[in-house]
């Protein structure tokens, strides 16, 4: 996957002496809320923001909704080769036209994109998970610990990934469900970076120190204080992970590696559209390379929205 | 710079022996074992013993993993049962394709982004830059196997400009006898970087702009462009070398799609189908070969960085 600059950064930057004097002392859980509040409302001014998010929501609408308006089947191969004609273009009966096998599309489009968002969302929230409780304890802990925990990371992070996640379903045969398991085992590592350096800035504020010369547990300070006060990089970083999880999946799709039939997904659509590319059967290409593209667009412009939320959240306190 | 070289290759040693060590774990989580994977569900389990006794498999781990990594020493990356050949063959014959593709569409992705983030940054705010960034945001979102059918259905089916693929048995030297058959290709997996490459450079001479030493070459009367290009471009363009190290993973991983889509008879094609065969050994060879040539590549691109920057080489060696 395309790798952006900026994401190799810490998102949060450490705070400037200037800023730091500016700091109300004592930040527990709660101050959180007022702080998230206002990312919500420097999120809720970027119009492109909010197109996408709408976007998104009728995207989720469209796949888990729209099956129950618009009945195909998706699931009976049989009953689909007898019914209708394979990669017929759009007409009145089948909108968007029928595939190779005589589904029809926009149905697919629905059917395959339940696959796709619910992997690409769960394995983002499993990847985030694990990537923060790691990346808190090393970052806590410090020393001959962080180094191991980090330098294994660093290895991780050198393998490029689609090998990776290849040689993961090579060895395990894909479902849905383990899909997410394997996508989200190659995706923890930069979160767990990002959060590490967040704890190594946060642990020697003076609340954090406080708190530890008061006896709290260390499992307090990293659950109650350095997770929560790191919530703005967690929640951006999550939401450019949905875009790279899905497009992830839709790569392993495409390279034939997708959910087993007769399930589908996005990506595994598009491989077997791109069969027909010589034929001229666009139906089987465009509509679902759009979904792909203005999802994973959306969600990007929403990551940026966010990043910038909180780079204002920064400054104004 | 000697310090500095021998603590970077150290550290390249170091990442190149983890990963060996997680490709080991791998093979050893084949559900059923590496027997079980080499001879097919039907083998009784007198033949798997078998079969386990002669490939030293039922010895303890460590010793295991000692006799892979000496086997590695030796370029014996295992053994491709679905092909009845060395997975070390294998790979040879693709593997200096894929470094032509990943060499080729790396150079085209600078020769591009360059320019146009130094423009960028230059004309800040202007129409220029911001459709240059509505469309690097677009090519960013963009999968790298849609850019390349993309890219077929317009030049080669439409146009027939361009085939649609290369000569299966292409020699990595056929760039240079048969160079229309790579202009896709090279073209579909550049698309993908450029767009990274071009914003990162237009933050590098924004940042290099505002440095202490542009103010000093202003005051001291340099002209505008010599400001420019004696000063601001020669310093913005070197921590490009670093991101070129970071970004090989995903180069790489784009490649493997890339030859996916265009048919190039690379390693990533090779890994495809060694996928969809359930050959695991030629897949976990071609995934260590990957790694290792990442991790070289992105050496070689740190060590130039300190060549070129004496900053770096001096705070290192301290």
């Amino acid at each position: 996957m395309p790798l952006d600059p900026e994401e190799l950064q810490p998102l949060a930057q450490p705070l400037s002496v200037e800023d730091q004097d500016l700091l109300p002392e004592g930040g527990e859980a709660q101050e959180d809320g007022g702080f998230l509040r206002n990312m919500v409302r420097v999120f809720a001014e970027n119009k492109l923001a909010i197109v996408s998010l709408a976007f998104l929501i009728f995207m989720v609408l469209f796949c888990f909704v729209g099956p129950h308006l618009y009945v195909t089947n998706q699931t009976n191969a049989q009953l689909a080769l007898q019914n209708s004609t394979q990669n017929a273009p759009p007409s009145s009966s089948h909108i968007l036209g029928t595939d190779d096998t005589g589904f029809d599309i926009l149905g697919r489009l629905m059917y395959g994109g339940q696959i796709s968002l619910i992997v690409g969302f769960l394995a983002a929230i499993v990847a985030t998970v694990l990537g923060v409780i790691y990346g808190a304890l090393a970052g806590f802990f410090g020393g001959w610990f962080d180094s191991l925990l980090m330098r294994f990371v660093d290895i991780g992070l050198s393998i490029p990934v689609l090998f990776l996640l290849i040689a993961l379903v090579t060895i395990y045969r894909p479902t849905a469900s383990l899909l997410i398991v394997v996508i989200a085992a190659v995706s923890w590592l930069v979160p767990a970076r990002l959060i590490r350096a967040e704890t190594l800035t946060l642990r020697t504020r003076e609340y954090v120190q406080a708190v530890r010369v008061m006896g709290g547990s260390r499992k307090r300070i990293i659950g109650r204080h350095i997770i929560p006060n790191s919530v703005g990089t967690i929640v951006v970083f999550a939401t450019f992970d949905v875009a790279d999880s899905i497009l992830l999946l839709a790569a392993l799709g495409f390279l034939g590696l997708g959910v087993p039939a007769p399930q589908t997904d996005w990506g595994t659509m598009l491989s077997n559209g791109v069969n027909y590319a010589a034929n001229g059967y666009w139906w089987e290409i465009y509509p679902v390379g759009l979904c792909i593209v203005l999802v994973v667009v959306a969600l990007n412009y929403m990551g940026d929205a966010l990043r910038d939320a909180l780079e204002v959240r920064l400054q104004r306190r | 710079m000697l310090g500095y070289l021998i603590r970077r290759l150290g550290q390249a040693i170091i990442v190149i022996l983890g990963v060996t060590l997680i490709v080991f774990i791998l093979s050893q989580l084949i559900p059923g074992g590496q027997a079980r994977a080499a001879l097919g569900p039907r083998a009784t389990p007198a033949q798997l013993r078998h079969f386990n006794v002669v490939n030293g498999f039922n010895q303890p781990l460590w010793v295991q993993y000692w006799h892979y990594i000496l086997g590695l020493l030796k370029g014996n990356l295992g053994y491709s049962y679905k092909n009845n050949q060395g997975v070390t063959a294998l790979i040879m014959n693709r593997l200096p394709k894929t470094i032509t593709l990943v060499g080729a569409s790396t150079i085209l992705a600078l020769v591009v982004a360059i320019p146009i983030g130094m423009a960028q940054a230059v004309r800040r705010n202007s129409a220029f830059d911001y459709t240059m960034t509505a469309v690097s945001f677009f090519l960013y979102a963009m999968p790298a196997f849609l850019i390349g059918e993309l890219l077929i259905l317009f030049f080669s089916f439409k146009l027939h400009w361009f085939p649609s693929q290369p000569p299966s048995d292409a020699s990595a030297w056929a760039v240079f006898t048969d160079p229309r058959a790579f202009v896709l290709p090279v073209l579909s997996l550049a698309a993908l970087t450029i767009a990274g490459f071009s914003r990162y450079m237009r933050s590098s001479v924004l940042d290099t702009l505002t440095e202490d030493y542009i103010r000093t070459a202003k005051a001291k009367g340099g002209t505008p462009r010599r400001v420019l290009y004696g000063h601001a471009f020669r310093n913005a363009l070197l921590p490009i070398l670093t991101l070129i190290g970071l970004t090989l993973p995903a180069i790489v991983g784009g490649a493997l799609i890339t030859e996916d889509v265009f048919n190039y008879p690379g390693m990533g094609l090779l890994t495809v189908q060694a996928a969809g065969n359930d050959d695991i050994p030629l897949v976990l060879g071609t995934t260590l070969v990957a790694t290792i040539a990442t991790v070289l590549g992105s050496l070689i691109a740190d060590l130039l960085y300190a060549a070129a920057d004496p900053r770096i080489r001096l705070e290192a060696s301290e």
